[in-house]
């Protein structure tokens, strides 16, 4: 929908205020297109044309380090989706990036094929447990289609049984955030099992290629990437589609009066549980992309603490709004791989502290922050609360 | 020794007879050694125990030998004699593995003078024990019937091998391994029908023991029963202790304390500093007792930590509960850190000897006290809290603010301070949890995280604001974990209880004692 | 609209909140275009009739009908909306984050209201021309871009009002409109209320006296959970039973009122 069509589509055309916000999304419509190029073609080219000890290098660890951020801003988008817009707080959103990044990690798992240390075609991992035959449910991941809809599709199912259950009887508010949290300790303890036969606590790791691809090669490091950019960028159109559209209207609605929409004949269960599960695989298409990228995926990268770490991404960066989830990831974990490469100790204390500064002082975040210092009528169009009740 | 000087001087004949038996251990000839051997075992005491000592450790190897199996019977004949029931206990069941026939004329006699009933217990266990393992098919087969009485679970492989081997071997004639009848009269070399009659004998024994087995297994299994049920109710008392700090926080704030786990975690090492202090500061005499300060201790740290914490942050996040959830994570990350700097990783408190041990209330159930003791301190921690709020002015005045802040602000009371007071007691609940764990596990900086999702789904379930809520969901989830734990493993146990809340919740959404009603919408 | 009848009829329905019976074996019945006004005291049960009609509470025992034989019991309040009956609540709920026109566009009556249909809808000009009809309707066609968080008291009740009337439904169910709003903005309520009764049956519930005298047709009183009388509004007011039930239990209320 363009801006036109949209100030057509509200019957107002000519409100001095619809004019801030025509502007405001072009401006976003220009950034948006500024950000993806340099994004998508400024930074690989700058890894591959100039000479290593250039300036303006971008070394090949420095990319995979942003492809990694990227997927994270994907799951942040996802996230914010569904608290920053519909004021529902997952605690358990590293599961479904969990079962993404399992989903590709299996069928990598299976292309290393005999290269591994025991030299069997079955995984190194299951070898050491003395499996004898390849488990069942592996067997379809030798396909890395299957594997690719899988870590798309077994997040969607799982998320769409899960927050049916949890939004029919009406489950809201703390009540939903602690049961997610008791899910994301659950699948926490059951991926750590060994006889589940995903790697237990070592997860799976070691791979050699992607598509027949060689994972150490820089150049499918960079497609990676580029892959990465591609599809946050795709996200962003969806979740912009999405929160432009009326439902987004609705999930701003169920925010602030669950009651009024209910008694205006929509089913706030049903939007939840839409957006849940929109959230939910783009937290696996994450975790898909972040796993060839990092070459090792845990049960602690999917437990508790990482699930809930998630959730500050979005708050540092702004939530209720799409370039803060972006923003936030990114950052966030920018600060985090510096600050524990170099004071591994002050992290955890940097991230409390976070934690607490971005509820009592930057509840918008950075983005806030920053209209905040602008002033002005952007506040008027401001799609954030700022308390919750 | 006052017990060996008194027994020295009666007998003199007899004291010579041991003189003489002392000597003639030492001979080369082997039947002389076996019949001195035999005549300490008989006759000695505690007194001749430091002589013997002195001969094992000159002596050669076939001399040790003779001596060791004389020293450990005459020792523990000594401790039949404690003043203490379980040495007695012990003492006995030693014996039954020694398994010499003639430790049963000792036990028989302690048996009639025994007071102390589960030394009783162990005596008649131990001397049906040795019976068991001798050689008349009669008395074997009365043996195996009186373990089967008394449901001993020591005696099961004994008795598995009785009923085993005889119903295996009863065919091709005499059981191997019953040498006893063999040496007993009859040689080897037995007519068919002698040795069939042996072999009624044995088959005998043999029913006697599969009968016995079935009586102990079928106690066994409701003793395992009421100790999955204790486990339960252990589990459920140390949740409780938790969750009744988070639900009264939660019921009265509506502030989700994230770092809940971390006060427990603060209360814990607060315990390990009073016993520190304790070990550093004042005579050994009095180390028994630090718990007893350490409770106040902690309750004290962490109500002053909440304290700070409610003054410092908690007060500008009223009425935002997922912010406060989110705060208070970011608190626990930084006191968990902290711990860790400070502390390191894992620092042990060494439990009161008063909570050692356990009481046994039935055979094969032995309940330890330092689980009895925190499921006492849950009991009275409940009764504390609804005497507080029920039956005192502060706690009416809390209730108050619970129901209608406005209106209680209009009728003078000070919320704020209410809050404040409430906030810090519970998280004096959570230091005194976090004491009464140090009695069961490690010290470490993740102490609180092993609870908090388990806690926090008791105040789910329980529904907030109704105390009754809170003890009916913690015992319902700590037994319900230890019940599946047997059969669907600690991990699938957790699981399993996930999704039976999350279906608990389709029924009851706002908990099992939640208020119906108008206001509970809003 | 041409019905016959009535549009909802309850019968027998008792609600049950942990032993305290909220409704007790109320029978109540509504007519098409009847302004109907219910009072009584607190804790009549006046806001758990609506709460019933609406599926919010479900009933222990009892029957509620929508027109000719539309079964209310088994059904979920959103679809109870769909089917037609509108409700604004006693404190005003409107969407704080949305402007003032997105307020309504969400409220507009539609062929679906689920999540996809919703995601590909576009407004039709019919609908904009009727949204911009009840804008002018609550007079806040100046407001129409302005967040609703940032309306005034009175401006979020009209907001409300105009959200249920884009809901276009066939019973209106009205809980306490002028409370906390200025005489003018009563006396405009009444108007606007009057107004709709041509169209829609309406359910009034109020306190205020004088408001319910400007409005009122029929009144139903009800007291502890049941229907204690009903008729025109004058022969309401002289029935010595309801003046004993206000005025033996709530004299400052009635004196309140009388003051207004």
């Amino acid at each position: 929908m363009t801006d036109d069509e949209r100030a057509r589509g509200l019957g107002v055309t000519a409100s001095e205020v619809n004019h801030h916000m025509q502007d405001r999304e072009r401006g976003e419509g220009l950034s948006f297109w500024l950000v993806g190029f340099f994004l998508l073609i400024a930074l690989p080219l700058l890894n591959v044309l100039p000479g290593q000890d250039s300036w303006l290098h971008v070394s090949d660890f420095t990319l995979n380090l942003f492809g990694k951020f990227l997927a994270f801003a994907i799951l942040a988008l996802g996230l914010d989706l569904i608290w920053g817009y519909t004021g529902i707080l997952s605690l358990g959103h590293g599961v479904f990036f969990g079962l993404g990044a399992y989903a590709i990690g299996m069928n990598m798992m299976l292309s290393i094929g005999t290269e591994s240390v025991y030299g069997s075609s079955l995984p190194d991992f299951m070898v050491w447990n003395q499996v004898k035959e390849l488990p069942l449910f592996w067997k379809p991941f030798y396909n890395p289609w299957f594997a690719v809809a899988a870590a798309i599709l077994v997040p969607t199912i799982f998320a769409a049984l899960f927050g049916f259950l949890a939004f029919r009887s009406r489950i809201k508010g703390v009540y939903f955030s602690i049961i997610t949290q008791a899910l994301a300790l659950s699948a926490w303890l059951v991926f750590n099992r060994n006889e589940t036969n995903l790697g237990g606590t070592n997860g799976l790791t070691d791979f050699k290629t992607l598509l027949g691809f060689r994972l150490s090669e820089p150049g499918t490091q960079r497609g990676l990437y580029v892959a990465t950019v591609l599809v946050l960028g795709a996200a962003y159109l969806l979740c912009r589609w999405i929160t432009r559209s009326r439902t987004g209207k609705v999930l701003v609605a169920i925010r602030d009066s669950e009651q009024r929409v209910l008694f205006s004949g929509y089913s706030p269960a049903t939007y939840k549980l839409f957006v849940f599960v929109v959230s939910a695989a783009l937290a696996g298409l994450a975790g898909a992309l972040y796993v060839p990228q990092v070459g090792i995926i845990t049960p602690a990268q999917i437990g508790v603490l990482p699930s809930i770490e998630m959730v500050i991404w979005v708050a540092v960066g702004g939530r209720g709004t799409l370039v803060g989830a972006v923003l936030g990831a990114v950052g966030v974990n920018l600060g985090r791989s510096i600050l524990t490469n170099h004071f591994p100790e002050l992290w955890p204390f940097f991230l409390g502290g976070l934690f607490i500064a971005v509820v009592l002082l930057f509840p918008d975040g950075f983005i806030g922050l920053i209209r905040k210092i602008r002033g002005g009528q952007s506040w008027f169009h401001k799609p954030v609360v700022t308390a919750e009740r | 020794m006052a017990e060996g000087s008194e027994a020295a001087p009666p007998p003199a004949a007899a004291s010579t007879e041991i003189e003489q038996a002392l000597k003639d251990l030492a001979s080369e000839d082997a039947a002389v050694q076996e019949a001195a051997v035999q005549t300490l075992i008989a006759q000695g005491d505690a007194g001749v125990l430091p002589r013997l000592e002195e001969m094992r450790l000159n002596g050669d190897r076939s001399l040790r030998l003779a001596i060791k199996s004389v020293i450990d019977l005459l020792k523990n004949k000594e401790k039949l004699r404690s003043r203490r029931p379980e040495e007695r206990r012990s003492a006995a069941a030693d014996l039954a593995t020694i398994g010499k026939p003639v430790a049963l004329t000792w036990l028989e006699a302690a048996l009639a003078s025994e007071p102390d009933r589960w030394a009783r217990y162990t005596i008649e266990e131990s001397i049906s024990l040795i019976k068991l393992a001798g050689s008349d098919p009669a008395v074997k087969a009365a043996a195996a019937a009186k373990l089967g009485d008394l449901r001993s679970q020591n005696a099961v492989p004994l008795l598995k091998e009785l009923a085993g081997s005889s119903t295996l071997r009863d065919p091709q004639g005499r059981p191997k391994d019953d040498r006893g009848a063999t040496g007993s009269g009859q040689g080897s070399e037995q007519a068919p029908s002698a040795g069939s009659g042996q072999g009624d004998q044995a088959s005998q024994v043999a029913q006697a023991a599969q009968e016995a087995i079935e009586r102990i297994e079928s106690w066994g299994s409701w003793t395992s029963a009421i100790e999955t049920l204790f486990r339960g109710i252990s589990l459920s008392s140390v949740l409780l202790l938790m969750a009744l700090g988070l639900a009264i926080i939660f019921g009265l704030m509506g502030v989700i304390n994230m770092a809940h786990g971390e006060f427990m975690m603060l209360g814990a090492y607060a315990t390990f500093l009073t016993q520190e202090g304790f070990k550093a500061y004042l005579p050994g005499g009095l180390f028994d007792y630090y718990f007893l300060l350490a409770m106040p201790c902690s309750f004290l740290a962490a109500g002053l930590f909440g304290l700070v914490l409610e003054a410092s942050l908690i007060r500008f996040l009223y009425g935002r509960p997922l912010e406060t959830l989110l705060a208070t994570w970011g608190v626990s990350l930084v006191l968990i850190q902290g711990a860790r700097v400070i502390f390191g990783d894992l620092t042990s408190v060494v439990a009161p000897s008063w909570l050692s041990g356990g009481l046994q209330v039935m055979v094969g159930v032995q309940l330890p006290y330092n689980r009895l003791f925190i499921i006492a301190l849950a009991a009275l921690c409940v009764v504390g809290i609804h005497l507080l709020l029920f039956r005192t002015g502060v706690g009416l005045k809390v209730r108050a603010v619970m129901q209608n802040r406005d209106m209680s602000a209009c009728l003078a009371i000070p919320t704020r301070k209410v809050d404040a007071y409430t906030f810090a007691f519970g998280s004096g609940l959570a230091g005194l949890a976090g004491c009464a764990l140090t009695l069961i596990g490690n010290v470490e900086p993740g102490l609180g995280q092993n609870y908090i999702v388990d806690s926090f789904m008791v105040v789910v379930t329980g529904g907030v604001g109704k105390l009754a809520g809170t003890v009916a969901a913690s015992l319902g989830i700590g037994g319900l974990n230890k019940l599946l734990e047997p059969s669907f493993g600690a991990v699938y146990g957790k699981v399993l209880i996930l999704i039976l809340v999350i279906l608990f919740l389709q029924r009851r959404p706002s908990g099992l004692f939640s208020i119906k009603g108008r206001q509970v919408e809003s | 609209m041409t019905e016959r009848g009535s549009i909802i009829y309850l019968e027998a329905v008792t609600v049950d909140f942990d032993g305290f019976k909220a409704l007790c074996n109320l029978n109540f019945i509504v007519n098409y275009h009847e302004l109907r006004v219910v009072i009584g005291p607190n804790g009549a049960g006046k806001t758990t009739l609506l709460d019933v009609i609406s599926g919010k509470v479900k009933p222990v025992s009892g029957r509620v009908i929508f027109g000719k034989d539309q079964d209310l019991l088994p059904m979920r309040e959103h679809e109870i909306a769909t089917l037609g009956i509108g409700r604004k609540f006693q404190t005003p709920s409107v969407y704080g984050n949305l402007t003032v026109w997105e307020n309504l566009d969400l409220s507009l009556k539609r062929v679906s209201k689920g999540v996809f249909a919703t995601l590909w809808a576009k407004s039709t000009p019919a609908e904009i021309e009727r949204t911009q009809s009840v804008l002018a309707t609550i007079g806040l066609s100046e407001k129409r871009g302005v967040r609703a968080g940032a309306l005034s008291h009175g401006e979020k009740q009209w907001l409300e009002i105009g959200m249920v009337l884009l809901q276009d439904p066939a019973l209106l169910l009205v809980d306490e409109p002028v409370a906390g709003m200025t005489d003018q903005e009563t006396e405009q309520t009444g108007q606007l209320l009057q107004s709709l009764a041509d169209k829609h049956a309406i359910i009034v519930i109020e306190h205020d006296m004088e408001f319910v005298r400007q409005i009122a047709r029929t009144v139903t009183v009800l007291h502890e959970g049941t229907v204690l009388c009903e008729g025109p509004v004058e022969q309401i007011q002289a029935d010595p039973r309801v003046v004993e039930i206000y005025l033996g239990r709530k004299k400052e209320k009635e004196a309140h009122a009388a003051a207004r």
